[in-house]
């Protein structure tokens, strides 16, 4: 027994297995805190800054099934975020549609575009594929600002209008924005959750943790490396397909420069790559942070970029990165074939964690 | 008709060639081991088995099914599933996940049927996952099954690797040194635990550089040397055979004589 309750008196182990104990209770004080926020008339300002951490959540949980499951680096998501963007604007004001199918075709080109940027992979990877992402990022803010006749250039998309439903319409000062991107964001959590437990999420994990092993066991490794690229620009295309009602009714290209793909990036790696939870820490604190730390004025960025070296440093998995200490979450159906050969683990039993430092956050 | 034929594969990397000519075959329930000097080609030819390299040329059958030309994922699906030199898994996912990449192959649910928790994802989800633990309970990892692989020893590791290519449902399992870095106590116990294997149904294919690992469970013995096949036998045939002796030690004889 010994052999498997290591860590087991850790703080961790018992913040964990107390929230996992009261998890209905802790998902429904949240739930209703989240969703009566717009009722607590908050000034423009905070509920910009909660509009924005929700939205960045939903970025960083978008690049996360790049990154954090499949370990493909994207440089480049600021493309997928514009053509979502894009697309979602232009078919409301050129082509009158209302907004909520305008923002599901944003996100389905968005994939298809992720599919053919996909592509490469197969051959790619590491480095190489980053640089791939990174020029089409660039390349997709050219095309934005070039192509004139579709795009309207460097003018940008004007007038874009709000979005409607059942009469009612949605905008920062009612909370409508915040409602629809904590809806989007709870969705992407729960599809990405399932995606996780699956054969899906174990492939993707299995080509980040070892290609050539997986490989070997049978998996298809170029069609989950594809498919990631899809799942990832789909997600990333709706969230800008939601950006680009937001913004004051107007989006140009400098909306989506690099500095945004780095931003999403950051999200993904300061609050813990592959994780859910740490997506919502990461974009809490680098929205946040500009805003608190303002009356240091141009000095900020520097201790932003200190602090960012720093965390490298020090805490590489990211802030919420640990290794969960419960047990394998099994299937309802598992846990009662399990229980009719009687080989049901009890719950006592524990994950040991994969070398130290896995607690670091919790000590001191 | 053979289990596995091997006819005549070389492999050639530029002007090496790593495999020459070689021939082998293997009956199903056999324990059967490749061995050699250091660099002789062994891990070459699971290799080539196992679709890695393409083989320049000659040819190879499982169960009556052509090998070369196929996909590393076409071979997984027909029954052959292989270890790593040096351990290769997935450190950090859990034990229980290793084993279940393992049965990737074999489950059919798609990505919508895993997103929508059809019926189907429950149903194939269950049964793969009571499958892996069986295994695991098998192979006395059981305990072990919520860490994460990374966290396990050394002999607990190449068991895991063991379990997660016996997941794949193979006939054919290659196991490429699986003793390497056992302590004398860890080998008898891998020994024992690879004949319950072919007791179990498995044909084991085995490289190895231990000696005593070979003599002791070996059916039948390959020797090869810089790429070529220099003797084949039973156990007692290979000890005495010269050609053998004089690729493991006959190096140091000669020396001497200069």
């Amino acid at each position: 027994m010994n052999k498997t309750n290591i860590g087991k008196n850790s703080l961790l182990y018992n913040l964990e297995h107390f929230f996992d104990r009261y998890k209905v209770i802790f998902a429904v004080v949240f739930g209703i805190a989240a969703f009566s926020v717009p009722f607590l008339g908050l000034s423009r300002v905070t509920l910009r800054l909660l509009t924005m951490i929700s939205l960045y959540t939903m970025l960083g949980m978008g690049l996360n099934v790049l990154i954090g499951y499949t370990g493909q680096v994207s440089l480049g998501h600021a493309g997928f975020y514009a053509i979502g963007a894009y697309v979602c604007a232009l078919l409301q004001v050129d082509a009158g549609w209302s907004f909520w199918p305008a923002l599901l075709a944003g996100g389905i080109f968005s994939a298809f575009v992720g599919f053919l940027l996909g592509l490469p992979s197969m051959r790619l990877s590491g480095t190489y594929l980053s640089i791939v992402t990174l020029g089409f990022g660039e390349v997709v803010l050219m095309i934005l600002k070039q192509w004139e006749s579709v795009t309207y250039g460097n003018y940008g998309i004007r007038n874009i209008p709000k979005p409607k439903l059942f009469g009612f319409t949605f905008d920062l000062q009612n909370g409508g924005f915040y409602i629809i991107i904590l809806v989007l964001t709870i969705l992407t959590g729960i599809f990405c959750t399932l995606i996780r437990n699956s054969k899906t999420g174990r492939a993707f994990l299995a080509i980040k943790e070892d290609e050539f092993a997986a490989i070997m066991m049978g998996i298809n490794t170029s069609k989950y490396k594809i498919l990631a690229f899809v799942i990832s620009a789909f997600i990333t295309g709706i969230a800008g397909g939601f950006y680009s009602v937001i913004n004051n009714g107007y989006i140009e290209p400098t909306n989506f420069t690099f500095n945004i793909s780095v931003l999403m990036l950051s999200v993904v790696i300061v609050g813990g790559l592959g994780t859910i939870r740490g997506m919502v820490c990461g974009a809490a604190l680098l929205i946040l942070f500009p805003e608190v730390f303002r009356f240091l004025q141009q000095w900020r960025f520097v201790i932003y970029g200190v602090l960012l070296v720093l965390m490298m440093q020090f805490r590489p998995q990211g802030i919420l990165g640990w290794q969960s200490t419960l047990p394998y979450r099994l299937t309802k159906q598992t846990r009662k074939e399990l229980e009719k050969l009687n080989l049901l683990p009890d719950e006592v039993k524990t994950p040991k964690a994969q070398g130290r430092g896995e607690y670091e956050i919790f000590k001191g | 008709m053979k289990f596995l034929r091997v006819k005549n594969i070389t492999m050639q990397f530029g002007g090496l060639l790593a495999v020459d000519n070689l021939s082998f075959h293997v009956d199903k329930g056999e324990i059967v081991s490749l061995i050699g000097p250091n660099g002789a080609g062994k891990t070459t030819v699971f290799n080539v088995l196992t679709g890695v390299y393409k083989v320049t040329a000659g040819s190879m059958e499982f169960k009556g099914e052509k090998l070369e030309g196929k996909t590393p994922q076409e071979i997984v699906a027909l029954g052959i599933s292989r270890t790593f030199q040096n351990p290769r898994l997935f450190p950090k996912m859990r034990v229980i996940e290793n084993v279940l990449i393992g049965t990737h192959i074999r489950t059919k649910y798609n990505f919508f049927d895993g997103l929508l928790r059809t019926k189907r994802f429950q149903y194939e989800e269950a049964e793969k996952t009571v499958r892996a633990i069986k295994i695991l309970e098998s192979i006395g990892l059981y305990e072990y099954m919520n860490s994460y692989a990374g966290s396990l020893p050394y002999g607990a590791q190449r068991k895991l690797e063991i379990a997660r290519a016996m997941a794949t449902d193979a006939e054919l399992l290659l196991l490429d040194e699986p003793a390497a870095g056992m302590n004398p106590t860890e080998t008898e116990e891998l020994l024992r635990f690879i004949r319950e294997l072919r007791d179990r149904g498995f044909t084991i294919l085995l490289i190895e550089h231990d000696m005593k690992v070979v003599m002791n469970i070996s059916d039948r013995i390959y020797v090869l040397d810089h790429g070529k096949l220099i003797a084949h036998g039973t156990p007692n045939e290979i000890v005495n055979n010269q050609r053998v002796i004089e690729a493991y030690l006959g190096g140091e004889r000669k020396h001497a004589k200069n």
